[in-house]
């Protein structure tokens, strides 16, 4: 990447361990000592064997998992923020405006329709809700969702039509960085490449992406960079 | 943003056994959260503690009132606490024949609470009441009828309307879907989910179940022993939980 481009997290010392305390205080090492830049416009895509802690790292930068040690310092509406320090309302607030994270399956919402679960976080931002399903409306179709599915409740959809709905539910806030754990994996070849053309615009419009894309033609067609990760030796 | 509760050191003891100890948390305006932990943890005794309806042998609850004055809650004459629960708080119980009149109909159920406000006008509380009855999915061809004549949880649904018709500041809630058939607690969570976000509630709501918690709570406080042991983002703790206690919990779960 050139120096212009505008770093958006930085991960430094990072690590993650997990005390089982039902399982004899057992520790598991996930992470350790893991640095990492992301800019805005690029596309880097974890690699790895399974047990890498690749889907661990995501969720420790979206504040899903609290980090045993280092920074996650993400930059927030023009200043820095460690997410390992920050307070429970200050990571809604960097959630809302500014890291997205979508994984491989969709939290259902008993009698909410598709629509409304896609239109969610804009309306959480104060967006008037008919503006807010026309853009949802706008991402299930480009999706390839049929229109006869959007009022409908999506616990009973396929899982490629789940995924698909939470795609669209996790682009249509532009937000400046986007960690995505495996969002295509039910997907087809046809439904994959619309998901790469919207990265693709993400990254144009200036969003950072960080993902994991066991695919390699998807892999290969959305990253600008890979970022290898091995599993920790047992200590 | 600034708080709208702040609760400090609280304490309330039942002779020598601990009702809740050393508590303290703040709530922000439009915010819902839920204090989880198994029976006998402290979750109901913290939330009366708070809501005022139990006096604390320590600690402080400070309210943040609609004119933006601060309220120290002990220092409150009887009168003026009731003032607030009628003019700017609300409280939903587990049972809802404890929070509903059942000698009266479900119109006027809603319409009491407008009318301790000072609204007086005939047609326009019954108009009311029936808006409101219908928001919560109840046939507003009912409203004539008793409550006892509802099922649990349409009777809980129209504790929710009675306690919402005021537009509360803030709701305290005790087990809302505790005791009610799966499908009929869904719609409930649906329905409360929707009127938090709608009307902007700042909300305290005690579950047993994470799976409530995961769903409407955005922060989440594990109790045990009438202490708080964890408290962070909710799906933090249900994904990442740090006591042993917390872990204790999400791991007897079989789907959060």
């Amino acid at each position: 990447m050139s120096t212009t481009t505008t770093l958006m997290l930085e991960l430094r010392g990072l690590n993650k361990s997990f005390q089982l305390h039902q399982q004899q205080g057992a520790r598991l090492d996930v992470l350790r000592g893991l640095d990492l830049q992301l800019h805005a416009g690029e596309c880097v895509v974890l690699s790895g064997p399974s047990g890498a802690g690749k889907s661990s790292l995501l969720r420790v930068i979206y504040a899903n998992y609290r980090p045993s040690r280092g920074a996650v310092r993400v930059r927030h509406q023009d200043r820095w923020l460690d997410l390992a320090k920050a307070t429970p309302h200050e990571v809604l607030d960097v959630r809302r405006h500014t890291l997205g994270y979508v994984s491989q399956f969709l939290r259902v919402i008993p009698r909410v329709p598709a629509l409304d679960i896609v239109a969610e976080p804009l309306v959480e931002l104060g967006l008037d809700m008919q503006q807010a399903r026309r853009r949802a409306a706008y991402l299930l179709d480009r999706l390839n969702v049929p229109e006869r599915l959007w009022q409908l409740p999506p616990g009973t959809f396929s899982g490629g039509e789940q995924q698909r709905v939470n795609i669209a539910r996790g682009l249509i806030v532009p937000r400046p960085i986007l960690l995505l754990d495996e969002p295509t994996a039910s997907l087809d070849a046809d439904n994959r490449a619309i998901v790469a053309e919207l990265l693709a615009e993400a990254r144009g419009a200036g969003s950072a992406v960080l993902g994991i894309f066991h695919d390699e033609d998807m892999r290969d067609r959305v990253a600008t960079r890979l970022f290898p990760m091995q599993a920790l030796e047992a200590a | 943003m600034s708080a709208l509760l702040q609760v400090r050191q609280l304490s309330l003891h039942y002779g020598q056994r601990v009702g809740c100890e050393d508590v303290s948390f703040d709530l922000h305006p439009g915010e819902l959260l839920c204090i989880v932990g198994e029976s006998g943890s402290g979750k109901s005794t913290l939330l009366n503690a708070v809501a005022a309806q139990l006096t604390p042998a320590a600690g402080s609850v400070r309210y943040r009132q609609r004119n933006g004055e601060w309220l120290e809650l002990a220092a409150l004459s009887e009168a003026d606490r009731r003032r607030l629960a009628r003019e700017e708080w609300g409280f939903v119980t587990q049972n809802p024949r404890d929070g509903l009149r059942l000698n009266v109909s479900a119109g006027a159920n809603v319409a009491e609470r407008l009318m301790a406000l000072g609204m007086r006008h005939y047609s326009q509380l019954r108009q009311l009441a029936s808006h409101w009855l219908e928001r919560v999915e109840i046939d507003p061809s009912r409203i004539d009828d008793a409550p006892t004549s509802f099922s649990g949880g349409m009777q809980q649904r129209l504790q929710i309307a009675r306690t919402l018709v005021t537009q509360p500041r803030l709701v305290f809630m005790d087990e809302p879907t505790a005791g009610l058939d799966v499908s009929v607690q869904a719609r409930i969570l649906d329905l409360l989910r929707r009127l938090v976000n709608e009307l902007g509630l700042a909300a305290v709501m005690v579950t047993h179940d994470l799976a409530v918690a995961r769903l409407l709570a955005a922060r989440t406080m594990v109790m045990q022993r009438g202490r708080v042991v964890e408290t962070g983002l909710t799906d933090q703790i249900l994904d990442d939980p740090q006591h042993p206690y917390t872990q204790l919990l999400v791991s007897s779960v079989l789907t959060t």
